[in-house]
């Protein structure tokens, strides 16, 4: 980051937040900053932040501008508070949201611009780069739905769908569990250990094995998921016919991948195992399993991801009254997006677990591999 | 499984028993023909219970050759027997005229467009922001974390949402579905383009740079040059995943037109053959896709003048 860009960059960041004391904050009659003393003087001490950030070199000016952005933020979310500003927000504020945004980025590209020694600091930087990236993201996402008045038919704030996240939490916790944990954790154990099985029987018998691997890519190439009203027609609403839509689609990538994991180890290793005078089993559970693993897992994370698609839109087509996919539909066509949003980000929270658990689990079991090692 | 000729029957002439072809297709033909035996049976037992009760309800005589051949011709039945299944294909796609909404090509045009409108936009997208993550440390710092985690993400969720967003800006039709395919397939070539763009080693980038070559010029003769091969793999991971998200796009829309609306329709109707055909469609369509992005993957190699 040229240190030059960054000073002229923090400058203007300053010299919005001022615009903001002079500029009308809203299109209604409102008070404007002078008469707000608190407020006021919160936005005097960003701007004064933004400038010191300018002064100083590359190491204050990121905590001086992070200052400086969080107390823009804390500023043009207090104003959204004053209902002849939310909805019809003027220049003056979104000065306000330009300037801490400007600072705000500034920060970021300063901090991934770093370069620490120390492995530890570096493991926090790369979190928090995105973390904050994220962060300003959603701030935007807030005040913009809030300063432009945005109907929540349309697209509710992050903090009204948070809050209607909170109020309905028995709600969310019931599809939870009839979603994820009956649908998807049981099609998920089903379709993947079938996968691993047949694989292994593949391995051991080789013309099964050639037959397999170009269908498996094949199959695993279709649209399965269609396959969800057959399911509903045969196992009935409840979870089995999620459960079987999951293994479904679960089980070909395992197939095509445990094929080709089972077949990764070397030459070498096979004469050694030959030479120990292992047996099959002996030589599955030492040595083409662990081989295998990196390709299994790979699997396992692919269908952490389709396993919540297949069964969220196996209930699109019939379900009890309750589980994500219903909920999302049922609640869409009754206008309720922000319930909608909820549910979508209880869905990405399982979903981001789940992946974490998987990718947790390959770390601890492939700890070997090169690269873990780097 | 270097081994491949013992396992096959040994009467068998061993020239004939090592030609490539019979190598590489004897065990898919087998299998498929194995599949499709199981199917039958399956179709029988399944469809059993359902013809035995039409019988008694009629009260008729009925041999068990009567009601095997019920199962295969039952009007709705738990599991059609292929031949009934590609007799209803058939003529869904040849016995209308195309533009019929009782035409399975009608329906298959209307997500095929979508598709393929997605699928440019994906594309477009993808190579794109992996372009600027190539080019710039604070996006692939900050924006990377995030698109790894949209993925995990279970996107179709999001689809009722743009439709009813994009519905009220006054988008209908094609674009929303296009978006969710779009948003569904630029991950994985994103991904992939990243990958493509650093594959250079660095011996070749020094090289370049002794050559004072511009960050445009070494985009063009060498990044784009050696991204090729990961963009046509991803490229076919990501036409799947865009049909697939068009056909989902039509579910929670009551879409009228479409392989999804015609699953959605038929499992109200109950009509099985319908949902099955429909399968059909969008197995068919997928792999002719796969196939003609492996086409122009093999014409771009040719063009850049690769060995086959």
């Amino acid at each position: 980051m040229n240190p030059r860009r960054l000073r002229l960059g923090f400058s203007v960041a300053a010299a919005g937040m001022l615009l903001a004391v002079v500029l009308p904050l809203s299109s209604e009659a409102t008070a404007g900053l002078a008469a707000r003393p608190v407020i006021l003087a919160m936005t005097l001490s960003g701007a004064a932040l933004f400038a010191a950030a300018a002064l100083v070199g590359t190491p204050w000016a990121i905590g001086l501008g992070l200052a400086g952005a969080l107390g823009g933020s804390g500023i043009s979310l207090a104003l959204l508070q004053d209902a002849t500003i939310a909805g019809s927000a003027a220049k003056g504020f979104w000065f306000i949201v330009l300037a801490t945004w400007l600072g705000a980025a500034l920060c970021v590209m300063a901090l991934a611009a770093v370069r620490p020694r120390g492995t530890q600091s570096r493991r926090a930087l790369d979190i928090a780069v995105p973390l904050l990236f994220g962060a300003f993201v959603f701030y935007l996402w807030e005040v913009s739905v809030r300063g432009l008045g945005v109907p929540p038919v349309l697209m509710p704030s992050p903090s009204a769908a948070a809050a209607r996240f909170a109020t309905s939490l028995p709600i969310l916790g019931a599809d939870f569990v009839q979603t994820f944990i009956k649908g998807v954790l049981i099609g998920y154990a089903i379709g993947c250990g079938a996968g691993l099985a047949v694989a292994i029987v593949a391995q051991r018998v080789p013309f099964l094995g050639r037959g397999l691997l170009p269908l498996g890519n094949f199959f695993s190439a279709l649209p399965l998921v269609g396959i969800a009203p057959i399911m509903v027609m045969w196992f009935g609403f409840d979870w089995p016919s999620k459960a079987a839509v999951v293994a479904l689609v679960t089980f070909f990538p395992m197939l095509v991948n445990a094929l080709a994991g089972l077949s990764a180890a070397g030459h070498m290793e096979r004469d050694l195992m030959r030479s120990y005078g292992a047996g099959h089993r002996q030589s599955l559970t030492k040595l083409y399993l662990p081989a295998a693993m990196p390709f299994i897992f790979n699997a396992l994370k692919i269908n952490a991801t389709l396993a919540l698609i297949g069964a969220i839109v196996a209930e699109f087509f019939g379900t009890p009254t309750q589980g994500i996919g219903f909920r999302i539909s049922t609640e869409a066509g009754r206008m309720a997006i922000d319930m909608v949003w909820a549910e979508i980000a209880l869905a990405a929270i399982a979903g981001m677990a789940f992946y974490g658990l998987v990718a947790l689990a390959e770390r601890a079991t492939t700890f070997w591999h090169p690269s873990y090692r780097a | 499984m270097t081994n491949s000729a013992a396992a096959l029957p040994s009467w068998q002439p061993a020239a004939l028993r090592r030609h490539p072809l019979v190598e590489r297709y004897l065990p898919v033909a087998v299998i498929v023909a194995g599949l499709i035996v199981v199917w039958y049976v399956a179709a029988i037992l399944m469809n059993l219970s359902l013809v035995r009760g039409a019988f008694e309800r009629e009260e008729t005589a009925y041999t068990i050759g009567d009601l095997i051949s019920g199962t295969m011709s039952a009007e709705r039945p738990l599991l059609p027997a292929p031949h009934q299944l590609l007799a209803a294909f058939l003529d869904s796609v040849f016995g209308y005229p195309p533009t019929a909404p009782r035409s399975l090509v009608f329906h298959s045009m209307v997500t095929l467009s979508a598709t393929l409108f997605g699928f440019v936009l994906g594309a477009l997208l993808g190579v794109g922001l992996a372009l600027l993550i190539v080019h710039s440390r604070v996006l692939e710092k900050s924006l990377l974390p995030w698109i790894i985690c949209s993925q995990m993400v279970p996107i179709l969720a999001l689809a009722p949402i743009f439709i009813v967003v994009l519905g009220a800006i006054g988008l209908q039709g094609l674009l929303p579905k296009s978006i969710i395919s779009a948003y569904l397939c630029f991950f994985p070539i994103t991904i992939g383009m990243v990958k493509g763009f650093t594959s250079p080693d660095p011996m070749q980038l020094e090289l370049m740079r002794t050559w004072s070559a511009t960050p445009r010029q070494v985009l063009w003769k060498l990044r784009w040059p050696a991204a090729v091969p990961y963009l046509f793999a991803s490229l076919k991971v990501a036409i799947t995943i865009s049909l697939i998200g068009a056909i989902v796009a039509e579910l929670p829309t009551g879409a009228e037109a479409g392989i999804g609306a015609r699953l959605l329709a038929g499992s109200y109707y109950g009509q099985t053959v319908q949902i099955w055909s429909a399968l059909l469609a969008s197995a068919v369509m997928a792999s002719g896709l796969i196939g003609l992005v492996g086409l122009a993957e093999r014409g771009v190699a040719t063009q850049m003048g690769t060995r086959p």
